[in-house]
């Protein structure tokens, strides 16, 4: 029971970035995006140093840029919003290849465009760097509250055998002829979430009695108080420190 | 839904941020109440739940499928507290994690999805199950009509801090038209779903259905002469009363101090919009608003001179007109019911 020893974001590797504690990395990861979203974005130029920054990251964390790449299909959906905006938005229009198009809605476009595919690449790179319970201890010792941290943790933990209770149920669908087609169909996924969802929480009793039984007393002790030190500290301001500059600059030139 | 970065300006995306905290903040406080020690497992069971929900597709034609987004039913099923903060670890974990949803946009996310989708549909069920008749049709309706509501109203929302924060400059009446007509049909297939999921659990552990606690009908016992009795056991006795004083002073301080103070820089530039109208001179054409002489037009008030404090004046008052308002539909609503009721236990 319990979910796999890596997620499949997570990619192994020895590097400096890998072994930086998580809650650095986490705050340098949420400083760098901040940055980059408080970034004109008339200053074109900032976001490629930006992208150029987050190249150097993953080189030097020995993460190869065609699986950056790959991962960045996430933002999919809002591409197609992007590109839907020159179109639909106001302003003066000019003219490309004949079409006319907004010149506000193409700046919005690349607005969103630039600054959700950073974000994008940033927390693919995190993922890519840090383990599930890393990313869970990095939480708490950011003083997330502890409750919260814990329900993450069960998720993390849980969510592989939730998933795969769902697969099962859906191969047991399947192989009695069933193939979801259409609206006619969706009482008996319905019935399938109902019972996915009396087994989880069916099971969610079962793990809370096993840890009482254990002397679970509401909270989970910490067994490893790890503090960074200032050398940690310095380097994980690396990226969103060098951002931040770019940043600046960017507000000054304009 | 997940909103990327990029897409609201940075006071926009601390505001909601410090919205979201608040109110996992206030869930965290509540689901100990709803769960006590049992709500670590129970809650993180239940967001493993959610995140595996919305990953299963309800194919609706030609092709095309939609899957479900889980506010409402995670409301009806565990209860707003513990739905708040289900919903929030799963979008936290999915903007950390698998890069679903922006970082600087997760106070957006969690506000718009979290909050908004379980507040507005418990509000709208809890409403529901009052005036319909108790039984599985009266949590069916109640179900489909909360998980309707929740999905446009969060898209609403999304106008919402469109109107004070977005970056791309579309029309306010195109951003409404597009947000709320798809979601409008979203809410209809998530409202289905929901129904039947609601109802496929209410069918087997009933007692498992939070919305549906108090509508079990209490144990009668038919005696061999023909006597009645109900057992007083078998119905949970109702959470005593609590007093809701401090929520309501804390959230109504919460929201003077949004509207007024956070507000000055929400949108110190004009509106990308009216900075075009004004550069292109289409300003001159576009005919007066009809409330554009009204006290609070522009969202200033009008003998106020120095911009920041007629800007907060103005949220304030905008704030404590919507107060008045809510609690005036509130008060009507629960006065015209009262007959109802008096009626109800005389029979």
């Amino acid at each position: 029971m319990g979910a796999g020893h890596g997620h499949r974001l997570y990619r192994h590797a020895h590097s400096r970035v890998h072994t930086l504690l998580a809650h650095c990395k986490l705050a340098a990861v949420f400083g760098f995006v901040l940055v980059v979203v408080a970034t004109p974005r008339e200053a074109m130029w900032a976001f490629a140093l930006y992208a150029g920054l987050l190249a150097g990251v993953a080189a030097y964390a020995r993460v190869p840029v065609t699986f950056v790449l790959r991962r960045l299909v996430f933002e999919v959906p809002f591409v197609a919003f992007a590109l839907l905006l020159p179109f639909v938005a106001e302003g003066p229009y000019t003219h490309v290849l004949g079409v006319s198009l907004s010149e506000s809605g193409l700046w919005g476009a690349w607005n969103i465009l630039a600054k959700g595919t950073l974000g994008v690449a940033a927390s693919v790179l995190l993922a890519a760097t840090t383990e599930l319970r890393e990313v869970l201890l990095g939480l708490q010792r950011l003083r997330m509250p502890s409750l919260l941290v814990q329900i993450a943790s069960f998720m993390i933990r849980y969510g592989d055998v939730i998933t795969d209770e769902m697969r099962r149920m859906r191969i047991a669908r399947e192989s009695r002829g069933f193939r979801a087609r259409g609206v006619r169909h969706w009482g008996v996924l319905g019935k399938s979430a109902g019972a996915l969802f009396i087994r989880s929480y069916e099971r969610g009793e079962r793990v809370h009695l096993a840890m009482v039984s254990r002397g679970y007393t509401g909270s989970m002790p910490v067994i490893d108080e790890v503090t960074a030190t200032a050398v940690d500290w310095r380097r994980a301001a690396a990226l969103p420190g060098a951002a931040l500059v770019v940043c600046l600059t960017g507000w000054i030139l304009l | 839904m997940h909103v990327p970065d990029g897409f609201f300006d940075a006071p926009v995306s601390v505001a909601a941020g410090v919205v979201a905290a608040g109110a996992v903040a206030v869930s965290l406080r509540g689901a100990r109440k709803e769960l006590d020690e049992r709500t670590a497992p129970l809650a993180g069971l239940v967001a493993a739940f959610i995140f595996a929900v919305q990953m299963l597709n309800f194919p609706v034609a030609a092709g095309t499928s939609g899957h479900l987004l889980g506010g409402a039913l995670a409301a009806v099923l565990v209860g707003p507290y513990t739905g708040v903060l289900c919903v929030s670890v799963v979008l936290l974990m999915q903007g950390l994690l698998f890069a679903d949803g922006g970082l600087t946009a997760l106070g957006v996310n969690i506000t718009l999805m979290g909050v908004v989708t379980v507040v507005v549909s418990y509000a709208v069920f809890r409403g529901l199950l009052r005036v319909l008749p108790r039984g599985r049709t009266g949590l069916g309706v109640a179900s489909f009509a909360a998980a309707m509501l929740s999905v446009p109203a969060a898209a609403l929302a999304f106008t919402g801090l469109y109107a004070i924060g977005g970056t791309a400059d579309v029309s306010l009446g195109k951003v409404v038209t597009a947000m709320v007509g798809v979601h409008l049909l979203i809410g209809l297939g998530e409202a289905a779903i929901t129904t039947l999921t609601v109802g496929s659990v209410a069918a087997v552990r009933p007692d498992l259905v939070h919305g549906a606690r108090g509508l079990a009908r209490p144990l009668l016992i038919r005696h061999a002469d023909g006597s009645t009795s109900t057992v007083p056991g078998a119905v949970p006795a109702p959470a005593a009363a609590r007093s809701t004083r401090t929520v309501w002073a804390a959230g109504l301080a919460a929201a003077v101090v949004l509207a007024g103070v956070v507000s000055f820089y929400a949108s110190a530039d004009p509106d990308g919009l009216e900075k075009v109208a004004g550069d292109q001179g289409i300003a001159a054409k576009e005919e007066e608003h009809g409330l554009s002489s009204s006290p609070l037009a522009d969202y200033g008030v009008k003998d106020i001179t120095d911009a920041r404090l007629s800007g907060g004046t103005a949220g304030v008052i905008g704030v404590g007109l919507t107060l008045a308002v809510g609690s005036g539909v509130f008060v009507v609503v629960r006065r015209s019911r009262r007959p109802e009721s008096v009626s109800a236990t005389g029979a």
